[in-house]
């Protein structure tokens, strides 16, 4: 307890926190909405391409790799969520392609353009996120601070809405609502909240964060309101949990976090099958 | 003026028609049953009525004040909705996005348009229950409720009773009639015949022969008889 006291004093494990639970409450609000739409593997492909281009900023030397980040990827999400309506398989068959084109092109520059001496360490650590989550400048947390409001106030705002056209689409389009702009906003905020959370878990676990507190919550609550509450508490705690685990035993924060809502959604799993689901 | 009319409308997908061209006209307080084979074009006609698929030629013009957000829409229900987990109040007062515009969220006025919506569906009791436990009637009844959220004046119901049981379908059915004597008008698709020309004013039969007639006339002539004949067996 002690020791764990002593860490949270730290200024960087203080910005690590922040950021953390920022980024965690803002994907378990999307995530709600792209697991029941049927968009859950949008998440893995659009971070795929968020490697991709943070090799591409890297070889070419960026110095705000985010710059560069941020636009590919709004643009893919963008793409992807288009494919994605006209026919199922289609858009399928894009994402895999996307995604594991953007990998495999991110790797392949990186190694021929290597800049540092440790190249699958420098992989390892953009993949699996690491610990470049404790070495945040004070930028990084503001800019994270800024887009993760940005994310929730529109989300806020645009809550009823996105629940009409998520719900039925159809029906929505026959009162009228501008259902292609919803969409292309959904897409830009999980964009956007992919390229945050890169600093968090790293690429390749991020579909984690947006998966796992949509389906625990809807194992246990009937409600779409109670559903992205119980989520955002959810994710919010795992991530949490996570960080102070890994401080104390030293173990990768990435893969921490998403082992705690790996477990987390064991134990919704089993209560739902337990309790036959709480009511409401 | 007519609520709707329909004049020389070509239906089809991508310029290539479906169907010879349609005229007809829809008064206020009818109550319209398209019957039809599947696959006749009975859904690309009800799309098309509700601006979601654009015709291959001619137009849909709107009287009597009607505005494109004021239609309710009852869709079929889609895959999605099976697992969605929305309670009952959530899905009606969504109903209500029609009349929004940029507002964020629903005010008193939304909340009891709602809660008449319901009362007329006889769903009350049922607000803070979870869609996807509800039976398939009652989910129909929710769904009714909130195409009467977003309209008071013309109904396009998208076969209501598909997979209902038959005392369950009798009840949707009398729900309907009961809206229609309150003055909204009908369109409803639907394959149960002997239901359309119970109910209906006038019949809208698509296929390869086209016949709009009022309910007497339909039953008269060649096609309803045949088409008649064939349910009953």
């Amino acid at each position: 307890m002690d020791k764990l006291w002593m860490y949270l004093q730290i200024p960087f494990v203080q910005r690590a926190l922040i950021v953390s639970v920022l980024i965690a409450f803002c994907s378990a609000l999307l995530g709600v909405t792209l697991v029941l739409k049927r968009y859950s593997y949008i998440g893995d492909g659009l971070s795929h391409v968020a490697f991709g281009a943070m090799s591409v900023a890297a070889v070419i030397g960026l110095t705000n790799e985010m710059w560069l980040i941020l636009p590919v990827t709004v643009l893919c999400a963008v793409l992807l969520l288009r494919a994605g309506q006209n026919t199922k398989i289609k858009g399928d068959a894009l994402i895999a392609m996307v995604s594991v084109g953007a990998l495999a092109f991110g790797y392949l520059l990186m190694n021929v353009f290597s800049v540092s001496s440790n190249l699958s360490g420098d992989v390892c650590t953009t993949l699996f996120g690491s610990t470049s989550i404790l070495t945040l400048s004070e930028g990084e947390v503001r800019l994270c601070v800024i887009l993760s409001i940005l994310v929730f106030v529109s989300f806020l705002f645009f809550y009823n809405k996105m629940f009409c056209v998520t719900f039925d689409e159809e029906f929505s389009r026959a009162v009228g609502m501008k259902v292609d702009l919803y969409h292309l906003l959904i897409a830009i905020m999980i964009a956007v909240i992919i390229v945050l959370a890169m600093n968090l878990v790293g690429s390749l676990l991020i579909s984690a964060l947006v998966i796992f507190p949509a389906l625990s919550s809807m194992r246990l609550f009937k409600s779409f309101r109670s559903v992205t509450l119980f989520a955002a508490a959810f994710s919010v705690f795992c991530a949490v949990a996570g960080i102070l685990i890994s401080l104390l035993f030293g173990t990768p924060v990435g893969s921490t976090i998403v082992t705690v809502d790996t477990f987390g959604f064991l134990v919704c799993f089993l209560i739902d099958k337990i309790s036959g689901g709480i009511r409401k | 003026m007519a609520l709707l009319t329909i004049k020389d409308l070509v239906l089809g997908y991508e310029s290539r028609s479906i169907l010879a061209p349609l005229d007809f006209q829809v008064q206020n307080g009818d109550y319209l049953c398209i019957v039809g084979e599947n696959g006749s074009g009975k859904s690309t006609l009800m799309r098309t009525l509700l601006h979601l698929q654009a015709p291959v030629s001619g137009e849909v013009i709107m009287g009597d004040g009607l505005r494109a957000n004021e239609i309710g829409y009852l869709p079929q229900q889609t895959a999605v909705q099976r697992d969605f987990p929305a309670s009952v109040a959530e899905v009606v007062l969504s109903g209500c996005q029609g009349r929004m515009g940029l507002r964020p969220f629903y005010g008193t006025k939304e909340k009891e348009l709602a809660e008449k919506a319901m009362k007329q569906m006889h769903i009350m009791d049922l607000g803070r229950r979870c869609y996807r436990e509800l039976s398939g009637g009652q989910q129909q009844r929710v769904l009714l409720a909130r195409a009467l959220c977003a309209t008071r004046k013309l109904l396009l119901l998208d076969e209501p009773v598909s997979g209902l049981d038959p005392k369950v379908t009798a009840e949707m059915y009398d729900l309907i009639e009961e809206l229609h004597k309150q003055e909204l008008t009908v369109i409803m698709i639907s394959h149960d015949i002997q239901a359309a020309i119970r109910y209906a004013t006038h019949i809208l039969h698509i296929g390869k022969e086209v016949l709009f007639a009022t309910k007497e006339e339909y039953c008269e002539s060649e096609i309803g008889k045949a088409f008649l004949g064939r349910g009953e067996q």
